[in-house]
């Protein structure tokens, strides 16, 4: 459990006895997480177990009132989102964070768009902002809607591929995926696992918060079971199985 | 695991008449399209009806009235894009003519005083910006209180009385034309140029329909989401500094008059245009054509002998109508 950044070079991201506190409530008291380079990491746990607290403790949303983030070995901080991206972070929230009146395009450069021009007389770069979002698109998925269409005509597969494509859009080492087939059907789902993996293959290291343990078995190659604020188990997915991951969750199971 | 992955495919728009035609069964064509087919309409409808409708006397006459209602226009619909509203937006041009008469009375020269309207009327923004972004007032409100405070401004530093204005530049800016194009509507044209280009070509614009959208979304995404919705009400109130220049030199004083009607018609020129209310989509070429399809209705109802008194009715009633049509927009 104590395997530090630097000892441990295939380590990309190690958080370390992360507390968090909101008034009286203690939703984080202690946790401590790793995610190997590379590796579909998965964190499961119940509700109310920490996950969306420590997933936002490392995505820049909340500071952690104390506890150290490693980040390729170095110790980071991050007070924002903003600050968490810069580092090569991304975040997929759960609710994709895409403005359904604006098209696929502007969607994945709202923020940081692409400009031509100097000083004060920048116009936006839509040539170059339409192809770079059209190519990387369909480097990850299949079914991919025109970059042109609105995000509002998308079906909500479609809407889960652009935001992931987004994150994984620039350059960034890590992805932080919160439920991301939550609200699709069989299909769809199927069609998101396929872009995770693809995410994996390039070299993306993702953390998949889901409750779906066939999808964490599927997908993952390491699993961190989340129970009272605390990560109190972690076992390689291919040598567990769903029963033992419910019986961690629910403590039936000591790790 | 890979399932068959079919291709849903999205129409694309076909180019060409046929498709046009097609698409002008649907009822949302109509929505779109509410301003250019609604000011076709009534400028052959009263072309016919008043052989000098389209003298070219009286379509110079329509532009340079249309000119302060176009900026007014524009600068509305940037706000609304971002699903706000300014209703100070006439007060905030009567405080700049006021702010105008004022130092011109002083002493100072044209472009000293019209950097004074400008500058006062850009105030009014100013507090209704703090007030929406920072202060977190409900739009409606912030801006019907400065709509207040701004007609009361203006009514105590002229003591209520017009200050009336004789300068040959202003006398040049209501006179002056390119061929039958006045510079009243020159500047408002430009106006619009920029306008758009603003919205549609610049960071600063997609920021704008990124708020109006999806406020959360665009936040989460890294857009300063209040200094967007502070720059929308420093801008129309710039722009409403602007249009009091067109509006002193248009009467030839500077009146601390109410000017609600170019309140009631910026909104209602917007809407005519085709923009949704709740905000998100932006556009800037439909409500300048329904600040002319306004202008040309009053102009119309004039020349054909209408009494004033229905004027208000006839607005009111093309804009209801324009509001139900939107109802049918594609979404």
């Amino acid at each position: 459990m104590n395997t530090t950044a630097s000892v441990d070079t295939d380590v990309i991201l190690s958080a370390q006895n992360i507390t968090k506190s909101f008034g009286g409530v203690h939703a984080l008291r202690g946790a401590s997480i790793t995610m190997r380079r590379g590796e579909v990491t998965a964190l499961i746990g119940d509700n109310g177990a920490g996950k969306s607290t420590l997933v936002r403790c490392l995505s820049g949303i909340h500071r952690p009132d104390s506890g150290t983030i490693t980040l390729d070995g170095k110790v980071v901080e991050f007070g924002t989102p903003l600050a968490a991206r810069e580092h090569g972070i991304e975040t997929v929230q759960q609710n994709l964070a895409l403005v359904e009146e604006l098209t696929v395009w502007q969607n994945f450069f709202i923020g940081r768009e692409k400009t031509k021009g100097f000083g004060p007389f920048q116009m936006l770069d839509r040539k170059a902002m339409r192809s770079t979002a059209e190519s990387l698109l369909s480097d990850l998925a299949v079914n991919v809607p025109p970059v042109t269409s609105r995000v509002r005509r998308l079906s909500g597969g479609q809407r889960q591929a652009v935001a992931i494509a987004r994150a994984a859009g620039w350059g960034s080492s890590i992805v932080i995926m919160d439920e991301p087939t939550a609200a699709l059907g069989v299909q769809e789902t199927a069609r998101v696992e396929s872009i995770i993996r693809k995410l994996q293959d390039q070299g993306v290291a993702v953390l998949l918060i889901s409750h779906n343990f066939d999808q964490v078995l599927r997908l993952s190659d390491h699993v961190w079971v989340m129970r009272g604020g605390l990560a109190v188990a972690e076992r390689r997915s291919s040598e567990t199985s769903g029963d033992e991951l419910v019986a961690l969750i629910t403590g039936a199971k000591a790790a | 695991m890979n399932l068959p992955l079919q291709t849903t495919n999205i129409a694309v728009p076909e180019k060409g008449i046929r498709p046009l035609l097609r698409e002008a069964k649907s009822l949302s064509f109509w929505a779109e399209n509410a301003a250019p087919i609604g000011l076709i309409a009534l400028v052959i409808v009263f072309a016919i009806l008043s052989p000098t409708f389209l003298s070219i006397g009286n379509i110079r006459a329509m532009l340079v009235a249309a000119a302060i209602l176009v900026i007014l226009a524009v600068a509305q619909s940037f706000v609304i894009t971002t699903g706000g509203i300014d209703l100070s937006i006439s007060a905030t041009m009567t405080l700049g003519a006021v702010g105008f008469g004022i130092a011109w009375q002083a002493g100072f020269g044209f472009w000293i005083s019209a950097i004074i309207a400008i500058l006062s009327a850009g105030v009014i923004g100013l507090i209704n910006g703090l007030l929406i972004a920072k202060g977190k007032v409900t739009d409606f409100i912030a801006t019907l209180g400065t709509l207040s405070v701004a007609t009361g401004l203006a009514l105590i530093v002229t003591s209520g009385k017009p200050v009336s204005i004789t300068s040959p530049d202003l006398l040049r800016l209501t006179t002056g034309s390119v061929w039958i194009v006045g510079y009243p509507f020159i500047i408002a044209l430009l106006v619009g140029v920029v306008g758009w280009f603003v919205m549609f070509r610049t960071r600063f614009g997609l920021h704008v329909q990124a708020v109006g959208g999806s406020e959360e979304a665009a936040v989460a995404n890294g857009v300063n989401a209040s200094r967007v919705r502070m720059a929308v009400y420093l801008i129309a109130a710039l722009l409403a500094g602007l249009a009091s220049l067109l509006l002193v030199a248009r009467i030839g004083a500077a009146e601390p008059a109410i000017n609600t009607s170019y309140l009631l018609n910026s909104i209602a020129a917007v809407v005519l245009g085709g923009v949704s209310l709740t905000g998100g989509r932006a556009k800037i070429v439909g409500p300048i054509l329904g600040a002319l399809l306004l202008t040309a209705l009053t102009n119309g109802l004039t020349l054909l002998g209408v009494s004033q008194f229905y004027q208000p009715l006839a607005v009111g009633l093309v804009v209801v109508l324009a509001a139900l049509l939107t109802r049918f927009q594609k979404k």
